[in-house]
């Protein structure tokens, strides 16, 4: 690399890092150290760890991608997907173009616009898997901060869906995944299916495994109000519904947060999990593909899907965040 | 005398606790009179909150009762506004709004949008806080968050004012500057005011009538003592007024005297995890 570099760049770098050691603080530039530079040594680090160990690892695909095959991978992928896209345009304009001429030759005839028949690139798998996991967890949160808030309320109710809740918590997905395929393409016929089976199955394992943090959270949240603030919702004779809304909910806002965090987490987590097992679209289904195929890339484009799935997880948190940081009066 | 403003008769208050029935109070008679500023005084666990909590209707009597105005207390309501030890204030609500969930919730058939802001103002004046309105409670120190609470409480307009140690929690010099502000605000609007407090030189400044209570089990009134201060009071100028003197020596000679608490005697361990599960399951009680 150092040949690589002539003087005048290395000059321009250095009147860079000059012109940012003056502007920053002794402290400042520690904190900033900690925050960016410890971070970024980490990351190198393990990346030429994966670079070296990732040789001696054979399989009997070739041998396990180092950081260079995966980078060039997902290069490759990308490639891919706008070379689809490409083809989808060209589709789409051919097709407008034949049904103009249909229509100017009959005014009457009926149209037929199809969609691109293509297969899923990797990034619409991931916008698949996103619309998919946000579906559950929407699911789940609608179904869990109301059911916590009655839970919390009431000790009698507490107590006697509490031993359910601690069975239910721990089961994993792929236990979940054959039963609610089944009863879902029981109960969900129809001839013009306004989702995909495949959609809900995984909507609704991603539901059954993530609900749980968001609940418990939620009635303990709403069972630890301040003893006193319930006493000036009493004095001030609140009905049932203000005192939920102006007292308990935004008394437990912080700890509902926190269970929506968690169980974002394991939605996600669930979900990849989920399509794999179903074959339903999505990263998992990806994963499942590529690892079927068995080809000299595969294995370098199930790791670009490991990074991918990883990053944003990683990015779901920090919205997370950034929203209970909005919403949260405690942050 | 007229008829009294709020009336305590026979009143009895027995907690059920694990090891037997614990009688707080028995037979606690109590007549109190429009605009009187009444301390009551007493060892900690006597039962005063249990009395103030009585008179809130955040605990229910077992025997006897309590009339206000010539009406049964059996609920809480916004007319026995309490003060409460640690201001009680929403943590996710500014001054402002914790003053106007008071006031929408008691005045919104009766008084217009503006004329409600309008009076959430004039009581956050009245205790010196329209400069914080905006502020979160978390912002503003202690003493100022218990003025809100005052202020939250006399927006209710209550006809009885209740507070429950209300400046237990502040330092001396917080404690006597709130003291000052509340005597000015009594003297104004001449609420009823009944209060709990430890400090005997608090309820002889503040009080038109101080009622010592026996300690507990089965507290009752022990004494009851008029104070007859001119008002305003100035604790300077009566530091060494012998009449305060001589009222103040008459309630440190009840607390310290013919109440002394025996506990340095009887074994600690008996006697005080029946009080603590007392208070615990009056605690519960009243959060349902």
């Amino acid at each position: 690399m150092s040949t690589l570099t002539t003087p005048r760049a290395e000059a321009g770098i250095r009147g860079w890092l000059k012109a940012l050691t003056d502007r920053l603080t002794g402290i400042e530039l520690a904190q900033a150290g900690k925050q960016l530079l410890l971070p970024m040594v980490g990351i190198l680090i393990f990346v030429g760890f994966w670079h070296l160990a990732a040789p001696q690892v054979n399989t009997s695909l070739g041998t396990f991608p180092g950081p260079a095959q995966v980078w060039e991978q997902s290069g490759q992928l990308w490639q891919e997907h706008a070379n689809q896209r490409e083809r989808a345009d060209k589709f789409v304009t051919m097709q407008e173009e034949r049904n103009a001429g249909i229509l100017a030759d009959n005014p009457d005839a009926k149209v037929k616009i199809r969609g691109y028949p293509g297969a899923p690139t990797f990034p619409d798998q991931v916008v698949t898997s996103l619309i998919t996991v946000l579906a559950g967890f929407v699911l789940a949160t609608v179904i869990a901060v109301p059911l916590g808030i009655v839970f919390g309320l009431n000790h009698y109710f507490q107590a006697a869906v509490n031993p359910l809740i601690q069975i239910f918590k721990p089961v994993s997905p792929l236990a979940w995944l054959p039963l609610v395929t089944m009863v879902v393409s029981a109960t969900y016929v129809s001839d013009d299916p306004m989702f995909e089976k495949s959609f809900l199955t995984s909507m609704i394992t991603v539901t059954l495994c993530s609900l749980w943090p968001t609940l418990i959270n939620t009635s303990v949240g709403v069972a630890a109000v301040n003893p006193d603030l319930l006493n000036v919702s009493r004095v001030l004779r609140l009905s049932f519904w203000t005192h939920v809304r102006k007292v308990v909910l935004p008394s437990s806002i912080p700890m509902i947060f926190t269970g929506l965090r968690v169980s974002l987490g394991i939605a996600w987590m669930v979900l990849i999990a989920a399509e794999m097992l179903a074959q339903s679209p999505g990263l998992g289904k990806f994963v499942w593909d590529e690892f079927q195929n068995g080809s000299s890339e595969s294995l370098s484009r199930i790791m670009v899907a490991v990074l991918a799935i990883g990053f944003i997880g990683f990015l779901l948190d920090r919205i997370m965040l950034m929203i209970q940081k909005k919403v949260a009066w405690n942050e | 005398m007229t008829k009294p403003h709020l009336e305590l008769t026979g009143v009895e208050m027995a907690f059920e606790t694990p090891k037997g029935s614990f009688v707080a109070l028995d037979n606690l008679n109590l007549k109190i009179r429009k605009g009187e500023f009444v301390s009551l005084i007493g060892h900690s666990g006597c039962g005063k909150s249990t009395v103030l909590n009585i008179v809130a209707g955040l605990l229910q009597a077992t025997k006897g009762g309590c009339i206000l105005d010539g009406h049964e207390i059996n609920s809480p309501g916004p007319e026995r506004a309490v003060v409460f030890q640690n201001h009680a204030l929403m943590p996710w609500l500014t001054v402002y709004e914790n003053v106007e969930l008071a006031v929408q919730q008691v005045f919104r058939k009766t008084m217009a949008r503006q004329e409600r802001r309008d009076w959430i103002q004039h009581n956050l004046e009245l205790v010196n806080m329209a400069h914080a309105a905006n502020k979160r409670p978390g912002e503003i120190s202690g003493g100022m968050a218990q003025r809100v609470g005052i202020a939250r409480a006399l927006a209710m307009k209550p006809s009885v004012l209740l507070m429950d140690e209300p400046f237990g929690a502040l330092d001396a010099l917080t404690r006597a500057q709130l003291q000052d502000s509340l005597m000015d605000i009594q003297q104004d609007l001449n609420n009823t005011v009944i209060m709990i407090t430890h400090d005997v030189d608090e309820a002889v400044l503040l009080s038109d009538r101080i009622i010592m209570m026996t300690n507990g089990p089965a507290a009752a009134v022990g004494e009851d003592v008029h104070i007859d201060l001119q008002r305003p009071r100035n604790r300077v100028t009566l530091a060494d007024d012998p009449v305060y003197v001589c009222y103040r020596q008459n309630v440190l000679r009840f607390l310290y005297e013919k109440q002394r608490k025996l506990e340095s005697i009887a074994p600690r361990r008996v006697e005080k995890p029946a009080e603590t599960s007392a208070g615990k399951s009056a605690r519960l009680t009243a959060e349902r």
